[in-house]
């Protein structure tokens, strides 16, 4: 298992156009579980709606966990993904 | 008449006849089902026409509106598929024995209300997404056509609130504007009447009654205002400012992008004064070539004490990030006479036009220029900056002034702040003092600006504010365009540019003087970019140049 720690600069948060390109990423690591939490509340990040229902706003931490297949990779190309959509 | 009141979300004015949207009936039968399977099979059949559909409109949206509009959509696509929703339909297909049209029904309603429940505004929204693709799955269930407008006169479209996919599939030459009853200020009908350049109206709420169905409406998106069955001065009103709005709008598409060249091929820059970094979108919305003039007081009128050099920092990179690689001029604070701020606990003056204000001021209060020159500079990295001092009378002023600028850039760099090395410093010529020294003060500085009002007011000693002088002021008197072509011809003799701020400059009368004394730029309102083009692009320079030059040396008649 593998994590980073991300805070969200994107002035309206995780919203429906991250949010789908995120699980659209998310869904060509077809080995790993990705994991979404903020506070003490967390989603699968292949739920788009419960993804977007967390609410994640500018300025929250959110903690990205990956589970299975290359766990380091996945975990680089997310972090990737977050600084440069989110 | 029956005048209701609404939100314009986006500008325009449309008259024609109001027609609400007919949704297909969506009241979804409920039903058990024995074949729990083949129903399940059925919602997936119709998931993955959705999930078609859907990419039509993405690809029929980024045509229309580009890929932003287009991702709406792709999100739709994949809120179709979502993993939560998808088993709540399940669970209510194989555990319930539900027919498939209640258990989409069921489920998009469960999300909707989870949406709807949030507190952010945007995310709340969204419940209007969620709705939009079940109705959607539901319409494919039961085997409905989606709806079109069935008129053959083109419409003001009322409705509750259009989904996205149905404004989407609308045909478009039928809708001349929007009004709905609900919907927000993010809402898609919003968005993408803006992005279609037609008014809406949003949340009007009860008053938007059934009853007014095929009734004569003109909607002013601008102001929110409809008036229905008009009365003949409210038509003649509303129509006279529509044909004034598409008159502007011919002229802007068809002067967009063209040079501001004479007939004789000289060019002139044609810049924008804005007051706010808000104002900026407007400035590129007409075309304006850069700002000539930014008016920083502002920021100090705004506020309850002096502004920080952070916070004005962040409105001037604003402004330049915004405005890209176009030159921005922004001027250092002119308050004093007319402009008063309570902070600045300046003393009652007699007469306050002569008295302690703007660079007299800043050269009093240095820590106060200071805090805003530090700001400029560290600004100055995100654009192309000028910097601009007003209310100049003496060469030793300006020297002083840029000695302030020396020591800020020798700060910045030891602490190791980037700023940009081509800042451009400028004056303001707005004293009849700087005009007849225009010769020396030209070697201190990189341009000169014109600020015609106060030039004119003090030039022919009639106060702008007082209305009584009549036939003795005279806004086009030689004595200030004499000044102007002096100011000029010392700019040009010291390789420097020379332009014109103040209200003169958008003056259409003035514009073959100005062309004709050589004046390289002219910064006006944005509304006034596209006129004054237009009057440069009519203009011969050659074959007037003779006339305007002999103006200089006549008699004024009073007004």
């Amino acid at each position: 298992m593998k994590s980073f720690e991300y805070v969200i600069t994107d002035p309206v948060g995780i919203h429906a156009r991250p949010a789908g390109v995120l699980v659209k990423e998310v869904k060509s690591f077809a080995g790993s579980t990705v994991t979404i939490a903020k506070g003490d509340k967390s989603v699968n990040a292949l739920k788009l709606m419960a993804l977007m229902q967390m609410g994640i706003k500018q300025g929250d931490t959110v903690t990205v966990t990956v589970e299975g297949g290359d766990e380091a990779a996945v975990c680089t190309a997310l972090e990737n993904f977050f600084k440069a959509n989110l | 008449m029956i005048s209701i009141q609404g939100k314009g979300v986006s500008t325009g004015i449309a008259a024609g006849p109001l027609y609400f949207y007919r949704r297909a009936d969506s009241t979804v039968q409920r039903r058990t089902v024995e074949d729990r399977d083949a129903e399940w099979a059925r919602f997936k059949a119709a998931q993955e026409k959705a999930i078609a559909q859907l990419g039509e409109l993405a690809e029929k949206a980024r045509a229309e509106a580009g890929d932003e509009a287009a991702m709406l959509f792709e999100t739709h696509q994949m809120m179709v598929e979502d993993m939560d929703y998808e088993e709540a339909i399940e669970a209510g297909i194989k555990e319930s024995g539900l027919n498939a049209e209640a258990a989409v029904s069921d489920a998009g309603e469960m999300q909707a209300a989870a949406f709807s429940a949030m507190d952010d505004a945007y995310f709340s929204a969204r419940a209007a997404d969620v709705k939009d693709i079940s109705t959607r799955l539901v319409g494919i269930l039961c085997g409905a056509v989606q709806g079109g407008i069935d008129s053959d006169v083109p419409v003001i479209l009322a409705s509750d609130d259009l989904a996205p996919s149905e404004t989407v599939q609308l045909d478009k030459s039928k809708i001349l504007g929007f009004v709905t009853s609900g919907g927000s200020g993010s809402s898609h009908t919003a968005i993408l009447a803006h992005t279609m350049g037609i008014p809406a109206i949003i949340g009007v709420g009860e008053k938007l009654k059934a009853e007014y169905e095929g009734r004569e409406v003109i909607i002013d998106g601008a102001t929110g205002t409809i008036a229905l069955d008009p009365d003949d001065a409210t038509r003649a009103q509303m129509m006279a400012k529509r044909a004034e709005l598409l008159k502007r709008l011919a002229l802007l598409n068809e002067l967009k992008g063209k040079p501001n060249e004479t007939k004789d091929g000289q060019r002139i820059r044609v810049y924008c004064n804005i007051g706010s970094p808000s104002d900026v979108h407007t400035v590129l919305a007409n075309d304006g070539g850069g700002i000539g003039l930014f008016r920083s007081e502002f920021l100090y009128l705004e506020c309850d004490d002096y502004p920080t050099e952070d916070y004005q920092f962040e409105a001037y990179k604003r402004v330049l990030s915004d405005m890209g690689d176009k030159e921005v001029v922004i001027r250092t604070l002119d308050i004093g006479a007319d402009k008063q701020i309570d902070y600045f606990n300046l003393p009652k003056e007699e007469n306050p036009a002569m008295g302690n204000r703007a660079l007299r001021i800043c050269l009093s209060r240095p820590e106060i220029f200071k805090t805003q020159l530090r700001a400029l500079y560290r600004a100055s990295a995100y654009g192309h900056l000028c910097i601009m001092f007003p209310m100049v009378t003496s060469v030793w002023e300006v020297r002083e002034a840029k000695k302030m600028c020396e020591i800020v850039k020798k700060e910045l760099t030891a602490e190791g702040i980037p700023y940009a090395e081509d800042v451009q410093v400028g004056i303001m010529i707005e004293t009849p003092a700087a005009a007849v020294i225009s010769d020396r003060l030209a070697k201190e500085v990189d341009f000169f600006s014109c600020g015609t009002n106060d030039l004119t007011q003090y030039t022919l000693a009639c106060d702008r504010q007082n209305n009584d002088l009549g036939r003795f002021f005279n806004a086009h008197h030689p004595a200030v365009i004499r000044l102007l072509k002096l100011v000029c011809d010392n700019a040009h003799k010291n390789g420097i540019w020379v332009g014109i701020c103040g209200e003169l400059g958008a003056d259409l009368e003035l514009t073959e003087t100005f062309l004709s004394i050589g004046i390289d730029e002219l910064s006006v309102s944005p509304r006034s970019v596209l006129p004054l083009r237009q009057k440069i692009r009519e203009t011969n320079v050659r074959a007037v140049r003779e006339d305007r030059l002999a103006a200089l040396a006549s008699d004024v008649t009073p007004m």
